[in-house]
């Protein structure tokens, strides 16, 4: 299983900028994705009839707001890990 | 359902269980220190520990639950999916990067990096165990489900050989194990569950015009136990589950892409079927013609059925379930020790993005697995649990075999990582942090693989004693107690400085206490457990989350308020 080993830990370099610009991006990208999330659970829980409406080439909101949060949440990782930065300035 | 053990099943069952033995001897041989014992020596790469964050989270009430939900109720089972995947949002914004900064095997080294403090390890160790121990009963019942069509053998054979395998796993290479093991899990999860979506859409949708697709199905139970299935002793249930209706009049689609599936099914009608038990003691299984609209839209389910009538507490209800469920991940002791065993801050972001992209292939899939089981003529009307093994069947035996041992290895997965961080509680938290007892490197090491065996006789115990339990229940407690019992203390840790450790030790117990007593008084518990009216219940709704997580943060704060300031 070496191959699939990374080095042998170190102790992380800190960089206390570095945290905070990343803890900041984190922050705001969990709010922007925890309200979408949200609007999500209160038309089910509240409107769930509004699900049933057709969202897009015959499928509907259920379906593609469903699909749409899952995938969602890949993208929104992948933006993150973009924005990110680490100590010394490698990405 | 007539459950007819296949030796192929045998052989491809053996061969998986044998392949995760040889690893673990493989690994054990390297395995000499406590950080290697407990956090794989830090050394995992960020892409295997992304694969294994699935191998770890993918349990067998993702994959046999919500596939068997959606089979029987449609939409309602995908809320789950989306609520299970969003949580990790907030695993990698808000949770991984610092977590990782401050801890070393357990969560609460994270929590108590600051303090150093006694009573926070051993909340913090009371609460992983018990966050642990409900987690792990719904997977020791899955394996005693499994393996009875699988192997042909009782529920409790099942129980004792996951307890006897997942305890040598972790006995000899603990983490370094469990996270190959875990590794290999969600690798073979998505491949094969990618193959069988492959197979659903390829063989596309038909309508049954078969004679006795529409009949009903009885059970009577006899006297002495024994049963008479649709008029014949010892009978097999009929197997279930096919299209009625097809858009524009058709018989047959044919092979279909994935939107195109997902909109026939819509506009097709599906029969489902109902479940009724009479005063007698017969059990009906009666046909349910729906529609495809139906299906796919949420309120179907005897679970969410509230959302599609009028009751206000229905709708708090399924808020409350999706809170937790958004909060629980990353409140969960082992999701949470994976972060230890990568090299920094960096690994431990990247392997969270990784496990994102392979949790959410599978919970995509997961739609069409269950929409594939309902319609695929291959349902047990009696067992949700078997949809996604069954509708494997349909395809053939060894797709069967396949299946069934990727479960099987998917509770091996989920219940070592569960063990070893009940260990890293007893050992590191509690004898280490709380007691005070200094063990030497290889004492530790001896330490955790004691607790192991302790620890899965605990859960052989308790698979055995809940066999009745329905599965999703459990997870949806262990979620609820995480969320309200980890969360508050964690987040509150890394972003407000006048947090104190009164604070965090009083906010663990509120959320773990408050949201057991919520579940022990709640309406489910009472039908489900008590035998008793879910009227006669004392709390307004059964998912506690709404009310204790953001409790357990008001306690949290006020203590801390009333305590002195942190030591900056």
């Amino acid at each position: 299983m070496a191959g699939f080993h990374a080095p042998p830990p170190s102790d992380e370099p800190r960089d206390a900028v570095v945290e905070a610009h990343n803890a900041r991006i984190g922050l705001w990208l969990f709010a922007l994705y925890a309200s979408v999330y949200a609007v999500f659970v209160a038309i089910n829980a509240f409107w769930p009839q509004m699900m049933n409406a057709v969202a897009f080439d015959g499928l509907n909101v259920a379906t593609i707001y469903g699909l749409g949060l899952i995938v969602g949440a890949f993208v929104v990782s992948l933006v993150y890990a973009f924005i990110c930065r680490v100590p010394g300035g490698r990405s | 359902m007539n459950y007819e053990t296949s030796p192929t099943a045998v052989v491809v069952f053996a061969l998986f269980v044998g392949a995760t033995l040889a690893l673990s001897l493989y690994l054990g041989r390297r395995t000499r220190t406590a950080a290697s014992y407990y956090a794989a020596g830090g050394g995992v790469s960020w892409f295997v520990n992304g694969i294994a964050f699935a191998g770890d989270y993918l349990s067998a009430a993702s994959f046999l639950g919500i596939c068997g939900m959606i089979a029987f109720y449609g939409y309602d089972g995908f809320l789950y999916s989306i609520g299970y995947l969003a949580g990790w949002i907030v695993a990698l914004l808000v949770i991984a990067e610092p977590l990782k900064r401050r801890g070393k095997y357990t969560f609460a080294d994270a929590i108590d990096s600051e303090f150093q403090s006694r009573g926070i390890k051993l909340v913090a160790a009371i609460s992983t165990l018990v966050v642990s121990l409900f987690y792990l009963i719904p997977q020791m019942v899955g394996a005693g489900v499994l393996v009875r069509p699988l192997l042909g053998l009782p529920h409790a054979a099942g129980v004792v050989m996951v307890g006897a395998v997942v305890v040598f796993i972790v006995a000899t290479a603990g983490m370094a194990s469990t996270t190959y093991v875990q590794f290999l899990k969600g690798s073979l999860l998505l491949l094969f569950t990618g193959i069988l979506t492959v197979m659903i859409l390829n063989r596309g949708l038909k309508v049954d015009t078969s004679p006795d697709a529409n009949l009903p199905q009885t059970v009577v139970v006899n006297g002495d136990g024994s049963k008479v299935v649709n008029g014949v002793e010892g009978g097999p249930l009929r197997p279930v589950g096919h299209v009625s209706k097809l858009p524009g009049g058709i018989s047959e689609t044919g092979p279909l892409g994935p939107i195109e599936f997902l909109k026939t099914i819509r506009e097709s009608e599906i029969v489902l079927w109902t479940t009724k038990k009479q005063p007698d003691g017969t059990t009906v299984y009666s046909p349910k013609p729906t529609s495809g609209e139906a299906i796919l839209r949420p309120g179907n389910s005897p679970t969410f059925q509230g959302l599609a009538g009028s009751s206000t507490a229905a709708r708090w209800n399924f808020v409350s379930l999706m809170l937790a469920l958004f909060c629980g991940t990353a409140s969960l002791p082992h999701i949470l020790i994976r972060y230890y065993t990568v090299k920094d801050a960096a690994a431990a972001r990247k392997s969270t993005i990784v496990g994102i992209a392979a949790i959410g292939c599978f919970y995509l899939l997961t739609l069409f697995l269950g929409l594939g089981a309902m319609t695929g003529g291959a349902l047990d009307p009696s067992n949700s649990n078997m949809s996604a093994p069954l509708l494997a069947k349909s395809f053939g035996v060894l797709p069967f075999a396949i299946i069934s041992a990727v479960a099987f290895t998917t509770v091996l997965g989920t219940v070592s990582g569960l063990i070893v961080a009940a260990c890293g509680a007893v050992v590191h938290d509690v004898i280490g942090g709380y007691l005070k007892i200094e063990l030497a490197d290889a004492k530790k090491v001896w330490a955790g693989k004691l607790a192991a065996i302790f620890v899965g006789i605990i859960a052989v115990v308790l698979g055995i004693l809940f066999e009745k339990m329905n599965v999703n229940f459990l997870v949806g407690w262990a979620f609820s107690v995480a969320a309200s019992a980890n969360l508050p203390a964690l987040v509150m840790i890394l972003f407000w400085k006048r947090t104190t450790k009164q604070g965090v030790i009083a906010s663990i117990l509120f959320g773990m206490i408050s949201s057991l007593a919520w579940i022990l008084l709640s309406g489910d518990t009472f039908k489900d457990v008590y035998g008793l009216s879910p009227e006669q219940s004392i709390v307004p709704f059964s998912q506690p989350g709404i009310v204790t997580i953001p409790l357990s943060f008001v306690v949290l704060v006020c203590v801390s308020l009333a305590t002195r300031k942190r030591v900056s």
